[in-house]
């Protein structure tokens, strides 16, 4: 089956008349890997927000898989299939990353499977090998506060790939984290994407080059493109949106 | 009330004669029953806090507003006790010490004995619940919540049910202790659905040692031993001792009593006998190869 997996159409969401997102339509494929851009207030994140249920639109219409989203709260659209990295990294501290993985990855969600239940060993080799592929294996008996940045990154990946999703809203997965770093996850997300839908913000114009298939720019809440990065980058609205305003703090194009 | 009950064939315990009250209220005639006032002592709790936490929790009162909301749930259920004479004897409460309970006197010793013993066991079999509770993938839940209740929801699962769940069960607990407070104090009044003793409460969980089971039994112990010692020996000191008390653990040891025994003064305490200082590494420096071999190196 190869349709739509994500569907938004006339998407507006204001706060109090301001309108992070104004009329914006969106679509996905399955299977596919899109970097959305933009500069500061564009409204990706909020964007993500109204995607997972965290903000309810003010109109507009958004559909998974070909169901409409907009009735479900946050825990719903999850169990649906869609995960989601924040944009700094959100780990359980006080536990360790084993047990954060163990909670995303448990099968059943409610409280009286929580009470008896016991990880089967089918989800402990998944928490092994996603262990091994995020890197932490030393590290997963220790509390996640002690992580480094980029180890939390690096596990809130893994958590979120734990909960067996099929589309990854990741939002700015590199964000303070080395070249070395950064270019490892970006490793993990093209793996990720040989079986996954995956959608990423950022702002890291060297990541958006690696990864980066499918480019969309958004700008004042709606999408100013769609391209591959070439067209994107050439693109002359594109370069005014991000050079050609004084009021821009980052210029952040290389 | 199953003690007030202890009377006669067709008689009906002497306050409701007071306001009129000729035929026992409909509610109160299941408490013929022993075993069914055993049941009610943590079902009613319990129920009542899975329909308060369900109102609340659903949309979404967290932090000082719950709070804040158990408190004055507290107040308005003191003003409707307090005022229901014709019910519960109103302010004036229910006495058990001069009740007979199997065809023996409560306040008898033989009795009371019994009722400690029975606190005794009930207190191990809770802390056995909660520690069953808080083990497994429910206690790391909880854990969850209490660090990021809003990411939770995004890992798929609903914190309501989990949140209902727990407020659940520490209601029936209170249930238990206050069934078993009351038989050993002799008298319950609405008085004691007080703000101050509820927060007093906090105070035990505090001076014992907060997100610890053994911290709040402890807790609760030394506080309340502290209060008969001093209160014997300074009667009018008595709250500014409790005052101190709470401000010293506030500002001393934010984790409480039990926090003195973490392994932060264990390390203190090796490097004051003049053992060497132990020093933890990152676990992965232990496993670096490089690390290791330099080590070895060193040594020879």
């Amino acid at each position: 089956m190869n349709g739509k997996i994500l569907e938004i159409e006339n998407l507006t969401v204001s706060f109090d008349g301001f309108k992070a997102i104004n009329n914006l339509n969106f679509s996905m494929d399955k299977g596919e890997l899109r970097v959305v851009i933009g500069p500061n207030g564009a409204g990706k994140t909020t964007f993500m927000d109204v995607i997972t249920g965290k903000t309810k639109p003010t109109t507009g219409k958004v559909s998974f898989k070909g169901r409409n989203l907009l009735p479900y709260s946050e825990h719903q659209i999850a169990c649906m299939g869609i995960g989601r990295k924040f944009q700094t990294p959100r780990v359980y501290l006080k536990l360790t990353p084993r047990e954060n993985l163990e909670l995303s990855c448990a099968q059943h969600k409610n409280v009286f499977a929580s009470l008896v239940g016991r990880a089967s060993p089918g989800e402990h080799r998944t928490i092994a090998g996603l262990l091994e592929t995020i890197g932490l294996i030393s590290k997963a008996d220790i509390p996640a506060e002690l992580l480094s940045h980029g180890e939390k990154q690096r596990l809130e990946i893994g958590m979120l790939v734990a909960q067996s999703p099929d589309l990854l809203l990741v939002d700015e997965p590199v964000a303070g984290l080395t070249d070395e770093e950064t270019a490892n996850v970006g490793n993990l997300l093209l793996a990720l994407a040989e079986n996954h839908s995956i959608m990423v913000i950022e702002h890291d114009m060297e990541f958006v080059r690696q990864i980066a298939r499918q480019v969309t720019v958004l700008h004042q809440g709606s999408v100013l493109c769609e391209g591959s990065m070439d067209e994107v980058q050439n693109d002359p609205r594109v370069i005014e949106v991000y050079l050609g305003t004084p009021q821009d703090e980052h210029p952040a194009i290389a | 009330m199953y003690l007030q009950l202890q009377l006669p064939e067709g008689q009906i315990p002497e306050f409701f004669s007071l306001y009129g009250v000729e035929k026992l209220p409909l509610f109160w005639q299941p408490f013929y029953s022993f075993p069914f006032t055993i049941f009610a002592v943590f079902a009613i709790p319990t129920l009542v806090a899975a329909i308060l936490g369900y109102l609340v929790f659903r949309n979404r009162i967290r932090g000082v507003y719950f709070s804040i909301l158990t408190q004055a749930a507290l107040i308005v259920f003191f003003n409707f006790f307090n005022g229901q004479q014709k019910l519960i004897n109103g302010t004036n409460g229910l006495k058990t010490d001069t009740s007979l309970l199997f065809g023996v006197q409560v306040s008898d010793i033989k009795v009371q004995t019994t009722f400690y013993i029975c606190t005794i066991l009930l207190l191990l079999g809770g802390y056995a619940l909660c520690r069953w509770l808080t083990s497994g993938r429910l206690g790391r839940l909880l854990v969850a919540i209490r660090d990021d209740e809003p990411r939770l929801r995004f890992s798929g699962y609903d914190p309501t049910g989990y949140k209902v769940f727990v407020f659940a069960i520490s209601a029936g607990l209170a249930g238990i202790a206050g069934a078993l407070y009351t038989v050993q104090s002799g008298i319950i009044t609405p008085k004691s659905m007080d703000v101050a003793f509820s927060i007093e409460m906090v105070i035990w969980v505090a001076v014992g040692g907060r997100a610890t089971l053994v911290g709040a039994i402890a807790g609760a112990l030394i506080v309340n031993f502290a209060k008969t010692f001093l209160s014997e020996q300074f009667p009018a000191f008595w709250l500014f001792f409790q005052g101190a008390l709470f401000l010293l653990v506030v500002t001393v040891l934010p984790s409480g009593l039990l926090g003195l025994l973490s392994s932060d003064t264990v390390l203190w305490l090796r490097s004051r006998l003049g053992f060497p200082p132990k020093v933890s590494t990152y676990p992965s420096l232990e496993e670096d190869l490089e690390v290791q071999y330099e080590r070895q190196n060193l040594r020879d």
